[in-house]
């Protein structure tokens, strides 16, 4: 269980890590300023097991893959969002931050609800008004790449047949 | 059965696959440049296995070259001693990526081809699934020759009738950049079709399906034709015989209908390509640069319309008028044929190829407070240069009539 951070929509890359962070890919270290623009407590206070929920378009902008790690340095479980821009979809996946999509979730989630989500078959529990809501669940091969902390990681130790197996 | 990103798919996984599917797929080509290579070298590097198929791979210095300062030499002389050190031939420097493919033979109808770079759409024209990656993916893709793909839906935009005179492609697809918005076309295969499409020639096919990433598209496709193989046999070092792949009993998420016989001269006005109006509602705007380039609009075709409009004449003398041809192939043939010699007695300045002005890094770069007028299909605040300046879009007819003024002016009385 976890509380819900919400943000609007057509959330950008730059929104979601400013272009002048950018200089490291470490995680942790961009984790510092995630959201510093649009939300600014929002580093300093997240916790793991908390959501990130945003609008329609989340991570729409440029193909810089800083934004999810970003996201997943921050420690949050997962993002929650109407629709995503299909490369920050891709990057998502490909650095093993769940994403989740479900706009009836998007729309109803209010900041600072609390909310418990499976993965694995997409439910999304919203403790604080009993609502539940269903996303499509994440494929298997998803669940493999984020367990593994990434499809690099992933390909480390794998042969990539395994993905889809 | 399917649309055409479902027939293309069906084909590589060996069974019928449908929108919503997640495959995992051996893709054909493996497309990277100067500016995305080094983080695919890094994902490569990290992963510590071995390249698949060097066979697969192609890498082209285009973004800026030759080097226009020590940074981007400093990252070429590392992608080439990546390429030494791992044996990889497929190397090329005589042009912008996407034509280069095309020319080298890259690019057929069925082939799966991924780039690291956001403009791998164009492939679409010839019928082949081309999309853009980010460079993690590239390098894993290196190690594993394949790709994970969510097969998209797709939207049919049927294109009917004939252009008036003076419209292009490039008008066409401003046209419809602005019908359906920036993110008209996320995640969505594009599938242009129609009469207008069959009778529309290559070089203007690859301006639609090269500006499908404007919309948001994953993919522009056009069903390889006649057309595409004759263009193939002639144009490109693709010399195999191929399958003209089409939609078979398609379910379109949406069918637009467009007639392009009621599309005027376009353009795409700062700081959205959607921000599309006719040329007339903007004509006179000043301009202090012409830039005639890019994947987009910098093919031979597009200079003889260029040069037929500048011959015996000589642009503004306030406006720069940059020329860059799309490849060494095109250059050369427009020096032999004369065209480059009416460029350069006009006035323009013509410069080595590759993408030059388009990213803002060499040859045409903008100061705050200008304008240009391009054949480019993108305006992003800043993109070539201050975030103080604007760009407009245009068609290489429009870009040759400012030329000539010094403002947005209508091409039509121009055209002979
Ligand atoms: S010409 Fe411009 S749009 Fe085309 S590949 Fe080069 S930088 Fe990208």
């Amino acid at each position: 269980m976890g509380k819900a951070w919400t943000f609007g929509e057509n959330m950008n890359t730059d929104e979601i890590i400013p272009g002048r962070f950018n200089i490291t890919i470490d995680p942790l270290e961009l984790a510092k300023n995630v959201f510093c623009e649009v939300k600014p407590d929002y580093a300093a206070r997240v916790k793991p097991d908390d959501v990130v929920v945003g609008g329609q378009n989340f991570g729409c902008g440029s193909s810089r893959e800083h934004a999810p790690v970003a996201i997943k340095g921050s420690q949050a479980k997962c993002v929650i969002a109407a629709s995503y821009a299909r490369i920050f979809f891709r990057n998502a996946i490909n650095i093993g931050l769940p994403i989740l999509e479900c706009p009836a979730a998007a729309a109803d989630i209010t900041e600072g609800d609390e909310v418990e989500v499976d993965l694995a078959t997409g439910k999304i529990h919203n403790l604080t008004n009993g609502h539940v809501y269903q996303a499509r669940p994440l494929p298997a091969f998803v669940m493999k790449i984020a367990e593994a902390g990434g499809i690099v990681n992933f390909l480390k130790n794998h042969d990539v047949q395994e993905l889809m197996a | 059965m399917g649309t055409l990103v479902e027939e293309i798919f069906s084909r590589k996984a060996g069974r019928e696959v449908h929108a919503g599917e997640i495959l995992l797929v051996d893709v054909d080509t493996i497309m990277s440049h100067d500016n995305t290579t080094p983080l695919a070298i890094k994902a490569f590097r990290e992963i510590g296995k071995p390249i698949f198929d060097k066979n697969k791979i192609v890498i082209h210095f285009d973004h800026a070259y030759p080097a226009p300062n020590l940074l981007a030499a400093e990252a070429q002389k590392k992608g080439l001693d990546f390429m030494k050190e791992q044996g990889i031939t497929q190397f090329f420097h005589q042009g912008v990526c996407h034509q280069v493919m095309i020319e080298e033979g890259f690019i057929t109808p069925g082939a799966i081809v991924i780039g690291a770079d956001s403009h791998s759409n164009t492939y679409g024209a010839l019928g082949a699934f081309g999309a853009g990656f980010g460079s993690t993916e590239i390098g894993v893709a290196w190690v594993t020759g394949k790709c994970w793909f969510s097969v998209p839906q797709t939207i049919r935009i049927e294109l009917s009738g004939v252009t008036q005179p003076g419209v292009f492609a490039k008008d066409v697809m401003i046209f419809i950049a602005g019908k359906l918005g920036m993110d008209g076309g996320t995640y969505r295969s594009i599938e242009f079709g129609g009469d207008y499409i069959d009778r529309l020639p290559i070089h203007e096919r690859i301006v639609l399906s090269n500006m499908s990433t404007e919309i948001g598209a994953k993919c522009g496709l056009i069903a390889a034709d006649e057309v595409t193989l004759d263009y193939l046999k002639v144009e490109t070092r693709a010399q195999g015989s191929y399958e003209q792949i089409h939609p078979v009993h398609p379910q379109y998420e949406k069918i637009i209908a467009i007639d392009v016989s009621t599309i005027e001269p376009q353009v795409a006005c700062h700081p959205d390509v959607d921000n599309a109006k006719a040329l007339r509602e903007v004509e006179g705007l000043a301009v202090d640069e012409v830039y005639i380039g890019t994947c987009t609009n910098a093919r031979y075709e597009d200079l003889e319309i260029v040069a037929g409009i500048l011959q015996g004449k000589t642009v503004h003398p306030h406006t720069r008028v940059i020329v860059t041809p799309a490849s060494a192939k095109i250059y050369k043939k427009a020096l032999q044929s004369g065209l480059i010699e009416i460029l350069m007695d006009a006035g323009c300045t013509v410069t080595g190829t590759g993408c030059g002005a388009c990213i803002g890094r060499h040859g045409g770069v903008l100061a705050p407070g200008e304008r240009a007028l391009t054949t480019m299909n993108r305006n992003f605040i800043g993109r070539m240069g201050s975030p103080l300046s604007e760009i407009y879009l245009a068609s290489p007819a429009s870009a040759a009539a400012a030329a000539l003024t010094g403002k947005i002016t209508d091409p039509r009385p121009y055209l002979a």
